[in-house]
């Protein structure tokens, strides 16, 4: 056989595909029989690499095994399900153990190496088994190596955000400052995501504390835009759905007056230039049934920047 | 499934035992027409804890029903709407403008003292 | 987790309307959707449903989870055979600011999910497929 005979591109004779499947199972009988010899030479690779220097040595062998097997009935099989499930398993396991991206994906890549020398190894003196091998390896390789990747990174992922919802959560607490009265003091941008965070924060602090006010100060809120007032009033309407009166503080009449002009109704939204003002508008709701009357509105938004004298 | 209803002082407490279907939001409306006239009840409390989504069928039934009840001198408050609940609903666009909502029973009982003694109460 | 496979729910009554939205929350859960996203995807089910009731008499809602590698999701897909929508522009056109009081079932859903697109012809059905991603933050 001429050494660098290339089977024809469009050889679709029974036979080849025969021959695909024979050298298939050749290799991968071959590569179960070694299993301990190359899972032995790709630990060399891993430590040579310093790749998982967190896990101990008998976690590393069970994982390894567990690897090579999964790798091998990719081969095997050809379906990745069993893998992927390993996968996932995998790296929830190690997620927690300050593992990267990299070393996951070193130690994967260093596998695919030792596999493919091993291969080079069994036929390199028949180039055309060797080619119809490598036609099956290549592909599931790259899957392979793709599918623990994407596991490890969706993982890390998850994880990363479950972190950033605590942190969020516990940067905005909700303050219980009188019986039946909270205040949510709200520091930074609002984007959709937070809005929703905080408005869900806000509906359970209500049912909690079975609060009848909520003082939601806006004071340290940078911009003010239409999408930030209409997730206030959402706020605003989903707290009355639950029996609670939402005061906004910290609106100057200024936005307050852009706000209208631009189209949003805060008719139905209590607004109030200061906490100050916010926390005493609140004690009025709590403490007097009498409607009040006489107080100054722009554009239906009630404007307080002195205390209440009246009482009723 | 049939929701209950118990009559307290003046009120009646109806409150939802499991996930309405529209049979149930029908036959509340009927059981509670005919309570309300028996008993010349001066307010209705729906209670709606149980209930994990309300979608605008439930939300303009429920509307329907507190504007029957108005008609026969009944003042309605519906309490229980959980966080979730509310924050969906707002999100659709649905609200209860002209009836009253409350936490829970006792904040609808409450409420019912204030606007049922008044001769015209305001929407919390 | 890769063992939930999609679900088919034929609506005809309104009991019916309940079965999508108790299968939907039910996936939901399972895919390990918060509170707060199982209630909205609930809802958005409850909504599409009772529209094909309203308008077509029946169709189906199919439930589908989706894993995309390191994204998950669930899909929804309500589909009739029913007379279709004459104008989709006006019937979707309910705004960000004009969403209040009563509320309009068809877009309204729009409002709970991440993807949402419809397709309809007249004379001949409406489908509507919509998607929830399991939000990274929790």
């Amino acid at each position: 056989m001429k050494r660098n005979q290339q089977l024809p591109a469009d050889d679709t004779a029974p036979s080849s595909m025969a021959d695909h499947q024979d050298v298939l199972r050749d290799w991968v009988a071959h590569l179960r029989q070694r299993h301990a010899l190359l899972r032995e030479e790709w630990l060399r690779r891993v430590r040579q690499g310093d790749m998982l220097p967190a896990m101990s040595d008998s976690e590393t062998l069970s994982e390894a095994t567990s690897l090579y097997n999964n790798y091998v009935g990719v081969l095997e099989t050809g379906s990745v399900e069993a893998l992927q499930s390993y996968a996932q398993g995998l790296s929830e396991r190690i997620i927690s153990r300050e593992v990267e991206t990299h070393e996951v994906l070193g130690i994967v890549l260093a596998l695919r190496d030792v596999l493919a020398r091993s291969l080079l190894d069994k036929y390199h003196k028949d180039f055309q088994r060797l080619s119809q091998a490598l036609d099956a390896f290549e592909p599931a390789t790259n899957r392979i190596a793709a599918i623990v990747a994407a596991s490890f990174v969706g993982q890390r992922e998850r994880v990363i955000g479950q972190q950033q919802k605590a942190i969020r959560e516990l940067s905005t607490p909700v303050l219980q400052v009188r019986e039946r009265l909270l205040i949510l003091p709200i520091i930074g941008a609002i984007d959709g995501a937070r809005a929703q965070q905080l408005t869900e924060q806000l509906l359970r602090a209500v049912r909690t504390n079975r609060a009848k006010v909520v003082v939601v100060d806006i004071t340290g809120v940078p911009d003010v835009d239409s999408a930030v007032a209409n997730h206030l009033i959402h706020a605003v309407e989903a707290s009355r759905l639950m029996g609670a009166t939402v005061i906004v503080s910290g609106l100057s009449s200024e936005i307050a007056q852009t706000l209208v002009t631009l189209g949003i109704d805060l008719s139905t939204v209590k607004a109030v230039v200061d906490l100050q003002g916010g926390i005493e508008e609140a004690e009025y709701l709590l403490g007097h049934k009498v409607v009040k009357v006489g107080t100054p509105t722009i554009g239906g938004v009630e404007l307080h920047a002195s205390p209440h004298t009246q009482t009723a | 499934m049939r929701v209950p209803i118990l009559k307290q002082r003046d009120y009646l407490i109806a409150s939802a035992q499991s996930v309405l279907s529209d049979d149930d939001l029908q036959r509340l409306r009927d059981d509670l027409s005919v309570t309300v006239s028996r008993h010349r009840s001066k307010g209705v409390i729906i209670d709606v804890t149980v209930m994990d989504v309300l979608d605008s069928f439930a939300t303009r039934t429920l509307r329907a029903i507190a504007h029957m009840l108005r008609l026969r001198g009944a003042e309605t408050v519906i309490v229980g709407i959980q966080p979730e609940v509310a924050f969906s609903m707002v999100q659709l666009g649905l609200s209860f403008t002209g009836i009253g909502t409350a936490l829970d029973l006792e904040e609808g009982l409450t409420y019912l003292d204030r606007h049922t003694r008044a001769a015209h109460g305001h929407d919390h | 987790m890769d063992t939930i496979t999609e679900l088919r729910v034929p609506i005809t009554s309104a009991q019916d309307i309940v079965a999508a939205r108790q299968a939907g929350r039910a996936l939901a859960k399972e895919m390990g959707f918060d509170t707060l996203a199982v209630t909205l995807i609930s809802t958005a089910i409850s909504e599409v449903a009772r529209n094909i009731l309203d308008h077509a008499e029946r169709g189906e809602i199919l439930l589908r989870p989706l894993n995309h590698g390191a994204r998950a999701g669930v899909n929804v897909v309500a589909s009739d055979h029913g007379p279709g929508i004459p104008d989709i522009a006006r019937a979707m056109q309910y705004g960000y600011s004009t969403r209040r009081g009563l509320g309009v079932g068809l877009p309204g859903a729009k409002w709970l999910m991440d993807e949402f697109f419809l397709e309809s012809e007249v004379g001949i059905g409406t489908t509507i497929k919509m998607t929830k991603w399991l939000n990274r933050n929790g």
